[in-house]
């Protein structure tokens, strides 16, 4: 007989958990008192939401379910943004909660919240446990649920009487469910439906999504669009399948696309949405769309099929069993015209011009990214500095993560620590705006406790610039609430942490200052003054 | 238009949450819910009355198969399935009126389920049309209290959903 705090330990330990991000409290002090036993590295973050939040980087990076702990009540609602966030981009995480003594549960006692009903909308499935003994069950069935299918977050809410009872421990080697069994392998009469269609199309276009990245297809991705000379572009989820200078590659779509992607999409007569989940971000009118264009959908979610866009041809299935199976049975054909004229499009971009006594932020991330690592991990906030990275920053073989879904601003530092300790081998770069950077700079803290790498950029322009040219746009350039007035001096402050920091002013600054970055060893931070005005595109 | 779901779920606590929170969170009208065990404990059977056009009804039947406690979605054709609800309604019917109220019942299939000095209980299970018209013909006996199930559903002839 052990303890059930300490089953829950050893039920990460046999599920090869070696990094949880977490935060405690009273409820949930058993399973730390049993963690404190253990192997299992756990880093504590400044707030719940972040270590929701590092989970996502680290689960991103290694494509496996990542833990994520708080405590009951405050701590455990402060875990649902984070676990919002992770549900809109479909990444596994396990979020285990304290919650107060079953005999006391609706009671309304000390730090008491239903944390199963209030993440109920963001979660994947939810456990709140009521018998010790179904532990080892609920554990192995998490991990399953979060790492198969659509992948997203789980919750197990354990309360503090139940963590502390005797049961006798035995990990179950499979997963019996007959409720859940996700399809994975696709419709072969479909796939060869799909070939056929792309083959006598005039201007098929590929359209990959974050599903790829999950599918871990992203080599069958690039292989299959190599093969078939189909030219593509990404959502933002879906960023990084391609390297930037991919000739075969036209950027991100959307809203906030670059006009060689959009171009792309308006002119396709044949269009291929692969792990994409057809956003209102990435696709404004997708039915205006379908009028015009022949839509194949490939999704392993069959809810996602003729959700947002009516389909000609759909597929459930994972996109990496797919892609291989299509890549195998694909005809050749020849679309170098249409690659062509794309092409022209995408080299036909103006040249950026700097302003006097600021920093560009597009053309320094160009430039940035052009003297980093291969492998580098570009992590981008949310707001303008998001956009400019997604478009600017080059990508080779690294990731770009983001909060694509939920748009949630405070993810990049968390999520880049998460992805640093997840792969310690590769360059991490957090970017931020002013007013994200001040929703998670208590992280630095943890950089610090942890010696983490993390390279931090900070496009400072004193305001909530996404939201001012909203303002501007469409509300007669009615200011409100934008103005950052009262931020302090982050240069100083990030230096109080113990963390290199400068600020800098001019192109050639900036570009000295990367050169520094680069060769620094341990954390780095850069304020880079950005104009006011800046555009977000 | 008018969609009968059945759906077979794992018969444990919360479920019925989840699924109902899955219409308002996704924007679909409910017009009533029913559920209950089946012959097999461990799974209950919801039936689900909702509106909306075709495509929601498939986004729905998709939604509530997502569910990871689901184990079958069907949604039942109009004309091949049996509907019912019950009824129960209290008038205040006068001993002069209540062989009036008899017959009524007596055409219309309903029951006298409880009787005081001057109120009568009838039951009646229908389909919905059906017990409109009944509460219709009853109005005028001075309706006291209704309670309403929502409508549960099977499907016509030999098939089963198991």
């Amino acid at each position: 007989m052990i303890q059930a705090a300490e089953a829950m330990v050893k039920c990460l330990e046999i599920e090869g958990v070696k990094v949880v991000y977490g935060y405690p409290g009273a409820a949930i002090c058993p399973f730390y008192d049993e963690l404190h036993k253990s192997d299992v590295h756990h880093v504590l973050v400044r707030h719940e939401a972040n270590a929701g939040h590092a989970a996502s980087g680290y689960a991103r990076m290694t494509n496996r379910p990542a833990v994520c702990i708080a405590t009951s009540g405050p701590g455990a609602t402060n875990l649902i943004t984070a676990i919002a966030t992770a549900y809109m981009d479909s990444v596994p995480l396990i979020c285990i909660t304290g919650q107060v003594s079953s005999d006391q549960i609706g009671c309304d006692v000390f730090q008491e919240a239903d944390i199963t009903g209030a993440a109920e909308p963001f979660v994947k499935y939810s456990y709140l446990v009521k018998d010790a003994k179904e532990l080892p069950r609920v554990f192995k069935e998490a991990f399953h649920i979060a790492g198969t299918g659509r992948k997203g977050p789980v919750l197990i809410d354990v309360p503090m009487d139940i963590q502390k009872e005797m049961i006798e421990f035995e990990y179950p080697d499979s997963v019996s469910m007959r409720t859940y069994k996700p399809t994975v392998k696709g419709n072969v009469m479909q796939m060869k439906k799909i070939c056929e269609a792309l083959a006598s199309a005039k201007k098929p276009l590929i359209c990959a999504g974050g599903g790829v990245f999950l599918s871990d297809a992203r080599d069958a991705l690039v292989k299959f669009t190599e093969k078939t000379g189909i030219p593509a572009v990404s959502t933002m989820m879906g960023l990084s399948l391609y390297p930037s200078e991919h000739p075969l590659y036209f950027g991100m779509l959307g809203m906030h696309g670059v006009k060689s992607a959009n171009e792309a999409v308006s002119r396709c007569d044949t269009i291929v949405l692969i792990g994409a989940r057809v956003g209102d971000r990435a696709v404004k009118s997708p039915k205006f769309l379908a009028k015009t264009t022949k839509i194949i959908h490939i999704d392993i979610d069959p809810a996602e099929i003729g959700k947002n866009i009516p389909v000609d041809i759909p597929l459930v299935g994972d996109c990496r069993m797919v892609l291989e199976g299509m890549t195998e049975i694909m005809p050749d054909c020849d679309h170098s015209d249409w690659v062509k004229e794309l092409s022209d499009i995408k080299n036909s971009v103006p040249e950026e011009d700097e302003t006097e006594g600021f920093v560009n932020p597009k053309m320094f991330l160009k430039k940035l990214s052009a003297i980093c690592p291969e492998n580098t991990v570009c992590v981008a906030d949310v707001g303008q500095n998001q956009i400019w990275a997604c478009n600017n920053f080059e990508m080779k073989k690294g990731r770009f993560l983001t909060s694509g879904g939920m748009g949630t601003m405070g993810y990049s530092l968390p999520a880049a620590i998460g992805a640093k300790m997840a792969c310690p081998e590769n360059e991490v770069i957090a970017i931020c705006g002013d007013g994200s950077f001040q929703m998670q700079m208590m992280e630095l803290a943890t950089i610090m406790q942890e010696g983490i790498a993390v390279k931090v950029i900070l496009m400072k322009n004193n305001r909530l610039g996404m939201v001012r040219e909203l303002q501007t746009v469409h509300y007669e350039n009615h200011q409100m609430a934008v103005h950052l007035k009262g931020s302090p001096d982050f240069v100083q402050l990030v230096s109080a942490y113990g963390i290199p920091a400068e600020r800098v002013e001019t192109m050639a600054d900036a570009e000295a200052a990367a050169e520094r970055m680069k060769n620094a060893k341990g954390p780095y931070f850069i304020e880079c003054n950005v104009y006011k005005y800046e555009t977000t595109l | 238009m008018k969609h009968t779901i059945s759906i077979l779920v794992e018969n444990h606590a919360g479920v019925l949450s989840r699924v109902s929170g899955l219409f308002s969170r996704r924007g679909f009208n409910i017009d009533s819910l029913a559920v209950g065990v089946t012959d097999d404990p461990t799974i209950s059977r919801i039936t689900i009355v909702a509106d909306g056009d075709e495509h929601t009804a498939q986004q729905l039947e998709k939604q509530l198969h997502k569910l990871v406690d689901t184990l079958k979605v069907k949604t039942l054709a109009p004309d091949e399935l049996l509907a019912r609800e019950l009824q129960l309604i209290k008038i205040g019917a006068a001993p002069s009126q209540r062989s009036e109220v008899l017959t009524i019942c007596e055409i219309m299939g309903a029951k006298i389920a409880d009787i005081t000095a001057n109120t009568m209980t009838i039951e009646i299970s229908d389909t919905t049309d059906n017990l409109s018209r009944f509460q219709e013909l009853i109005s005028g006996y001075g309706i006291k209290e209704i309670v309403r199930t929502g409508t549960i559903a099977i499907q016509k002839g030999a098939v089963t959903i198991k």
